[in-house]
């Protein structure tokens, strides 16, 4: 093999390079790899971020498909942008997209993610009675532990505790 | 505090003060992305509704009170585009929110280590951007500009996928938090793709911070998180810590490994640039960013002496275009910002 650079000599070093997290390989020669660190100085595409979920959100089973081409027409009734604009355009229109445009959404936040559960921060103000339900449920787990190891009057104290934030959530 | 003070100090708060492994970290940034219920996002805004969004950023920012910051606000299309470029080298701002100013706004605290973009790909960008490796203190900044907002803002939040964001790249704690890393002898030692290439299976990105990450361009990279959506922010932040430490761990050997098998030539590279930048007549910004590279590991190693480390920052920041344009209050051809560069550090270096 030849030198990807200069072309005459033979390849002796592997060079890997990434730009913008993608990642290039080529095969250069001793002198070429020393003379530049880059991997041919014009080899430099940049990729835009809304080409790329443009791809994602037309990476589907068929199954998905189906319900794509359905909503494909879909129109959100808030801004009025349609899912077709909104894969041109890699973004979306407001806050009430995500619901209009959920069955669509969901599949694609698991392959940007690996996830489609946010486990961050809950707004102070306005999350109240959000941060009052996921303190339930992480009650609810240390109630189940406490239980399977035999520390009653624990546990007790926690279920009270999880019927006072209850209440605080039907009141 | 005007538009006018802002840009005319020259020191942000991220460039100054004794921080953590701030030899090789240079800055560590946060950024949270928050829109306002009711609202289409900026891409689908009318120029009215990005103008009331203004108006109740503005209202929200004025009654900020945690650590008794008074911000400053402006309007973009109130700056010129010289000071808006101005802004983005001080990495208050970015090139996408200085490029189309309309309904566009920022606001600034004292010290610039906090700032707002108002109708950039969201409606908030809040930013904080500290010296060193300090990212806890970056985030408990953030986020309590981020609850007082909220306090008279009402945030869109989904129960189940968090903070919702024009890009879904951001969705869920809409946090993307940034290192800013000068790795020369990780370069020099030809070890950098080896180091870095490991990022992207950790769930990190990296770029070349000025260019794609050759020598030339100042040895500066810029690592960051990709996911935004089923992590914590403090698993964010500490998946992002951890390995910014292995980083440095490597750069540190790298130096300590230059220093003691190939002495000469570091000095002699270090010994040049401080030459070459001392007597320069005129210098290219991506030539100035290479030789102040040299220069800093010099001063990181103990090479050189009797040059504050700050001045490394403050010069990457003023050498730059928009910088030298505005000082020398006009416009100018690259030849003639070549010349008035190559003043401005001979002048800082004395």
């Amino acid at each position: 093999m030849y030198c990807d650079e200069c072309k005459k000599r033979p390849a002796t070093v592997y060079v890997t390079k990434l730009i913008d997290g993608q990642k290039y390989e080529g095969h250069l020669c001793a002198q070429c790899a020393s003379k530049n660190q880059n991997l041919g100085a014009n080899f430099h595409p940049s990729f835009a971020i809304p080409n790329f979920l443009a791809a994602l959100f037309n990476l589907n089973s068929e199954v998905e498909q189906a319900i794509v081409d359905e909503q494909q027409n879909l129109v959100c009734n808030n801004c009025g942008l349609s899912f077709d604009k909104v894969t041109e355009l890699g973004r979306l229109g407001c806050s009430e997209c995500y619901s209009q445009f959920n069955d669509k959404l969901d599949p694609l936040l698991r392959r940007i993610h690996g996830s489609s559960r946010h486990l961050g921060k809950v707004p102070l103000r306005r999350g109240g009675s959000i941060r009052l339900r996921k303190q339930v449920d992480s009650l609810r787990l240390k109630m189940q532990q406490l239980i399977s190891t035999e520390e009653f009057e624990e546990a007790a104290k926690v279920r009270d505790e999880i019927r006072y934030l209850e209440q605080e959530l039907g009141g | 505090m005007g538009i006018d003070d802002i840009i005319t100090k020259n020191i942000s708060g991220w460039m100054v003060g004794d921080a953590p492994c701030s030899d090789i970290v240079i800055s560590s940034r946060i950024r949270l992305a928050r829109n306002i219920e009711g609202f289409p996002f900026p891409v689908a805004l009318t120029e009215d509704k990005a103008q009331e969004v203004l108006d109740s950023v503005r209202g929200a920012v004025s009654k900020i009170t945690t650590d008794s910051e008074e911000y400053s606000f402006i309007k973009m299309t109130e700056v010129s585009p010289l000071e808006r470029f101005v802004l983005v080298e001080k990495h208050l701002i970015s090139p996408q929110h200085a490029e189309d100013p309309t309904g566009k706004g920022i606001a600034i605290n004292q010290d610039q280590v906090m700032s707002v973009m108002v109708n950039e790909e969201d409606h908030l960008r809040i930013q904080c951007i500290l010296p060193g490796l300090n990212f806890d203190e970056a985030w408990t900044k953030a986020s309590a500009t981020d609850d007082a907002l909220e306090n008279s803002l009402d945030i869109a939040f989904g129960e189940k996928i968090g903070y919702l964001t024009a890009c879904p790249t951001n969705v869920g704690t809409g946090l993307r938090a940034s290192a800013m890393l000068h790795l020369p002898a990780l370069v020099m030692t030809n070890q950098i793709n080896k180091v870095l290439g490991v990022l992207p299976q950790l769930g990190l990105a990296v770029r070349g911070m000025y260019g794609e990450g050759s020598e030339a361009y100042g040895n500066l990279f810029q690592i960051s998180n990709q996911v935004t959506l089923g992590k914590t922010e403090d698993d964010i932040l500490a998946n992002l810590s951890a390995v910014t430490k292995q980083i440095v761990e490597k750069e540190n050997e790298a130096r300590k490994a230059l220093l003691s098998q190939a002495t000469e030539q570091l000095e002699d590279r270090v010994w040049r640039a401080i030459g070459i930048l001392k007597n320069a007549r005129l210098i290219t910004g991506q030539e100035a960013l290479a030789l102040l590279s040299n220069v800093r590991i010099g001063l990181d190693l103990g090479i050189l002496k009797h040059i504050p480390s700050e001045l490394f920052n403050e010069l990457l920041v003023i050498t730059s275009p928009a910088h030298l344009q505005y000082f020398t209050g006009h416009e100018m051809l690259p030849i003639e910002r070549d010349k008035v560069r190559a003043e401005t550090i001979r002048s800082r270096l004395g």
